[in-house]
């Protein structure tokens, strides 16, 4: 039976799990990453930005929430072709994945990754994958490793709606439970594959629901409540990292823009962005969560919201100023020793 | 039945896994004159080429086989014999031989057995070939650097026709350890100072080639065995001059592909030809195992102090003051022969013509004569 | 070096063995490489479909993983595990699977150190049965080698004998690249002789495995073999072919080929793969393309014909290149005039 959290009213998960600290950490990643898509968003529409762009904005509590209970050298996160949010949460930094973006040289991946293939695998960021599914079956490779390791890391497989019927996410989730790998899919069901949406193209009535199929407990959280995230999927991390076995989370919400920059998303209902934007937003949720509770003050949170954008606004300008990859790097580190 | 004059040349066995060989070429023909040491015939094996040199002496009086035949060891290729002995008693000797051949009836004399023993905590790896319940004391055979106990392939077998000889793998090279600790000689002398007394042999004759000349050398004036050296046959070895070429040291080393090492190995030779691809294949492959370039590069740099060999054995060799004798090939360009020049009144010395640093190969019936000559055999 | 008379099967399994004694990360895993998992009969039943893996479950605990039949999971997650410090084995036990893994293959192992601007290092090694022989029919006897061979990020390596094949699988596993290892499922029985001690063969060094003077064969694989006899069936003839083993396809000794053509002046390729875009192909046009002035007739490349290998013994024994055809080959280029 899949478990459902719920946030409404007096069920919902507060804010008392986690520590002030750890709040505005939270706050300032969620901050951080829709401050970056919204300006990736408009970088593009002028044009200077290469390529396709996936934008994560309105489904930070997701990566936040996941990636809050992650370490950085001993857990391992793969993503998807929508992944800045999952590098932003991993703790990727910012300056190098704006520069990857528009192709410089000082990007995290010397301009030859792109918004698609951004990754630090120093900070266990597998990457984001251009090929949908591509995630899980390295998830259980970073799994089996820091199982036979035995140092307790988990690896954690973020991947779509689309990629739940994709073949390869169904070997993975098999096969990490056939292992009793220490792994967390995370499907972040955001209500469109592409232009089609998840209720057609999944044929289950929730993407949860396959997880007793392989074995597996499923979960269900709201993806607009960062603290329901917090909770799941802490739940699952520390039943995987003590060899419980994997975990399916099924994250629903949806994002702001289109599938790709450019998209016109003529698929979507008419007001249906409006009304998430309005009523259900992460961050305008967890602002009003954390006001009621007088955890953090609204001056602690708009100071925040300050240096995020100062740091952004710094980002673009010294990525746009930074050199282009030369002739002399095209042919380089395709092997490591040819 | 068969007359004691008519001598046999058969296929030689020329390594421990040669079978068979074909003559490339005759470098003799039905009538001629020939003598001991003489040119007999090209023969290529799979595992190497050479020039048998003729261990007979009388007129060629049938050549058995053709270039370019197949014929297992031992086989009958020759026959000589004094010009009196009868036709008809040739005729007979050749059409056995024929026939055998044909048959496929040759029996493979049983060849050098393969044995290990443990010195010092390695493993060293030998062949012994010979009668080793003979009473004449045994030779002991050194190889040199980057080489192993086949390289004595043209020169053991004369030599144990009557007594033992054992030819060992050094540390570091063959089938022994590849531990060489330090790369000095004297570890590598003291593996052989263990070889002879984990064997018990209390006496031997000694030949070492190359840096194997020099680990012979202080192995001899060790106390360890002391009265047990009866002789050191020594063949272009090192440590008695300064003058090495260091760049064949080094570059045999640090040679990683076919392409480089091939000019190195050239340098052994007079004849350059003799530097054929499974010569190199073989080399290759042994450098290839784990453990080689580790224990080279040590051995290298205990062997050379910049430019010059930084071993001098000299002492070593006035403190054994037993019986040496020295073979050089004029052409050496690895160990120049001018550094026999500090054997003068120690040594017999002998400088062969037409041989490079690899003089056993080369010019083997020289290098017998001369270990013979150390032995005092006959 | 102490050598004795051992199989190629046997050589697979010391080098295997003796990797895994020397570096506690390497491990193995596939479709029964130990067998019987789950099952109330035998573990290490069959130990690889051909037994080329028996023993090493014991010898190895917990480094010797069966798998369920899922390649795209089980060749990812040995592509992920790579990433994070372990040097997996994987074994593809028919090459011909190979399009249900591509992806994992192609565009995640071949491509992490490129797209990740040289930060990656992915030391994979993927074990997979080639070639016609067996009867095993048009699924399971192909020699796809020419497909990685295209993909720059992968190397490719072909071994042709017992010797071959034991240091070659050594270096591959030594390799820091992913490296996609060709065994021939017809050699296996092939005797020879192997040093007892390990050894590596170095990639990008052709074996010249007879020297001639008329006509240089290049051979891939189990071709090699066939070369050889061509070669005693042209004894006496006057013609004297010189034959060349690549070892490795990419990358790829061409220097040797050319410095042979150069004497040579004749070149025939004896490729087992399908003749459209194979590796005879790709080295005939190189050749050309580098060394047209040395050469005095035509390439000549010696394949099957462009069709799907067939079943019955009769046609099978037609499909693959023969000794014959290659006697034929060089006949043709000996005796070829304007």
């Amino acid at each position: 039976m899949t478990q459902t959290l719920s946030t409404l009213g007096s069920d919902a998960p507060d804010a008392s799990a986690l520590s002030e600290a750890q709040l505005l950490d939270v706050y300032r990643t969620m901050r951080s990453i829709r401050a970056f898509e919204d300006r990736v968003h408009e970088e593009f529409a002028t044009g200077d930005i290469p390529g396709f762009v996936h934008l994560y904005a309105g489904e930070e509590a997701s990566a936040t929430g996941v990636c809050a209970h992650l370490d950085q050298d001993r857990d391992t996160i793969a993503s998807t072709h929508r992944g800045h949010g999952h590098c932003i949460a991993k703790g990727v930094d910012i300056k190098p994945m704006m520069a990857e973006i528009l192709g410089k040289t000082t990007g995290s991946c010397h301009g030859k990754g792109g918004s698609m293939h951004i990754a630090d695998l120093s900070k266990g960021m597998l990457g984001a994958n251009g090929i949908v599914g591509g995630g899980p079956p390295l998830i259980c490779g970073t799994a089996l490793a820091a199982k036979i390791k035995g140092d307790g890391g988990v690896g954690v497989a973020f991947f779509g709606d689309g990629a739940s019927n994709q073949g390869t996410t169904m070997e993975a989730l098999n096969l990490a439970s056939v292992w009793n790998l220490p792994a967390v899919f995370v499907a972040e069901n955001n209500g469109y594959g592409e232009a089609a949406a998840s209720t057609w193209s999944v044929s289950a009535d929730n993407i949860a629901d396959r997880a007793a199929g392989f074995g597996m407990p499923g979960v269900i959280v709201d993806g607009f409540d960062v603290f329901a995230v917090y909770e799941v999927a802490g739940e699952a991390i520390r039943r995987a990292r003590e060899g419980g076995g994997p975990t399916l989370l099924e994250v629903k919400f949806t994002r702001y823009y289109g599938h790709f920059e450019g998209d016109q998303q003529t698929y979507r209902g008419k007001d249906e962005i409006q009304n998430a934007k309005e009523n259900l937003d992460c961050l305008k949720r967890f602002r009003k969560r954390v006001a009621d509770s007088g955890r953090l003050t609204d001056a602690q949170l708009d100071e925040v919201d300050a240096q995020v954008a100062q740091l952004i606004e710094e980002a673009v300008t010294e990525a746009k100023a930074a050199p282009v990859p030369g002739p002399e790097d095209l042919v380089t580190d395709v092997y490591v020793k040819y | 039945m068969t007359n004691d004059q008519i001598q046999r040349v058969t296929m030689p066995k020329w390594g421990l896994s040669m079978e068979s060989g074909k003559v490339t070429e005759w470098l003799v023909s039905e009538g001629d004159e020939l003598e001991k040491g003489q040119d007999v015939a090209d023969i290529d094996t799979d595992k190497i080429a050479g020039t048998l040199e003729s261990a007979w002496s009388g007129v060629v009086r049938a050549l058995v086989v053709e270039a370019m035949v197949d014929v297992p060891v031992g086989g009958t290729i020759a026959v000589v014999a004094p010009a009196d002995v009868p036709q008809e008693e040739i005729d007979a000797v050749v059409a056995a031989a024929k026939e055998q051949l044909a048959s496929g009836a040759i029996e493979d004399e049983s060849g050098p057995k393969v044995a290990e023993v443990h010195v010092d905590g390695r493993s060293i790896s030998y062949a012994v070939l010979g009668d080793t319940e003979s009473e004449a004391t045994p030779v002991v055979f050194v190889h040199g650097y980057g080489g192993d106990k086949n390289s004595w392939l043209f020169v053991q077998e004369p030599i144990s026709a009557d007594r033992a000889t054992y030819a060992l793998d050094l540390p570091g090279h063959g089938a022994s350890s590849k531990d060489v600790g330090d790369g000095s000689v004297a570890t590598l002398a003291s593996s052989l100072v263990g070889f002879v007394n984990e064997l018990g042999l209390p006496r031997v004759h000694l030949v070492g080639h190359s840096v194997g000349g020099a680990v012979a050398t202080v192995a001899a004036a060790d106390p360890a065995t002391l009265g047990k050296v009866a002789s050191l046959t020594l063949i272009s070895p090192a440590g008695y001059g300064p003058d090495i070429n260091a760049g064949y040291i080094r570059g045999f080393a640090e040679a990683e592909t076919r392409r480089e090492l091939k000019p190195h190995l050239q340098q052994l030779f007079a004849d350059q030809s003799l530097v054929n691809r499974q010569l190199i294949d073989d080399l290759l492959k042994y450098k290839r195992l784990d453990g080689v370039d580790a224990a080279l590069a040590l051995i290298v740099a205990a062997l050379l102090d910049g430019e010059r060999s930084a071993v001098d054995v000299t002492a070593e060799q006035a403190s054994f003051g037993g019986k040496t004798v020295a073979v050089w090939g004029a052409e050496d360009k690895v160990v120049p022969a001018s550094n026999a020049g500090s054997l003068e009144g120690k040594a017999t010395v002998h400088i062969v013509d037409g041989a490079g640093h690899m003089a056993h190969a080369e010019k083997p019936q020289a290098v017998i004569a001369a270990i013979k000559e150390a032995i005092g055999a006959a | 070096m102490a050598s004795r008379k051992i199989s190629y099967r046997e050589a697979v399994n010391e080098a295997l063995a003796q990797e895994m004694e020397r570096d506690s990360t390497v491990i193995i895993m596939g479709e029964d490489v130990a067998g019987g998992a789950g099952g109330q009969g035998e573990d290490d039943a069959w130990g690889g479909v051909l037994g080329v893996t028996k023993g090493l479950y014991g010898k190895f605990p917990g480094r010797v993983l069966d798998t369920p039949i899922t390649e795209s999971g089980y060749i990812g997650a040995a592509v992920g595990a790579a990433t994070r410090g372990l040097r997996p084995v994987a074994e593809l036990m028919f090459i011909d699977f190979a399009g249900v893994c591509l992806d994992q293959i192609m565009n995640q192992a071949a491509k992490f150190r490129y797209m990740f601007g040289g930060k990656a290092v992915t030391p994979v090694t993927i074990r997979a049965m080639y070639g016609a022989g067996l009867r095993a029919a048009a699924q399971h006897s192909q020699a796809l080698y020419p497909l990685f061979t295209h993909i720059p990020g992968l190397k490719v390596v072909i071994p042709s004998s017992p010797y071959e094949v034991k240091g070659l699988l050594a270096q591959s596993i030594r390799d820091n690249d992913p490296v996609i290892f060709c065994e021939h499922k017809a050699m296996y029985d092939v005797i020879g002789e192997v040093p007892e001690e390990s050894y590596a063969i170095p990639f990008g060094e052709a074996n010249i495995v007879r020297e001639g003077d008329n006509v240089t064969v290049v051979a891939i694989g189990r071709m090699v073999s066939m070369a050889e006899e061509a070669a005693k069936k042209l004894e006496g003839s006057g013609i004297s072919i010189e034959i060349i083993d690549p070892r490795t396809v990419s990358p790829l000794d061409l220097d040797a080929i050319l410095e042979s053509v150069e004497n040579t002046g004749r070149l025939v390729v004896v490729d087992e793969a399908s003749p459209r875009c194979n590796i005879a192909t790709d080295i005939s046009a190189q050749v050309v393309s580098e060394a047209f002035g040395d050469l005095k007739a035509p390439v000549k490349m010696v394949s099957p014909p462009h069709v799907p290998v067939p079943f019955a013994g009769s046609l099978e024994d037609l499909y693959i290149p023969s000794a014959q055809d290659i006697v034929n080959a060089v006949k043709t280029v000996t005796e070829w005039s304007k």
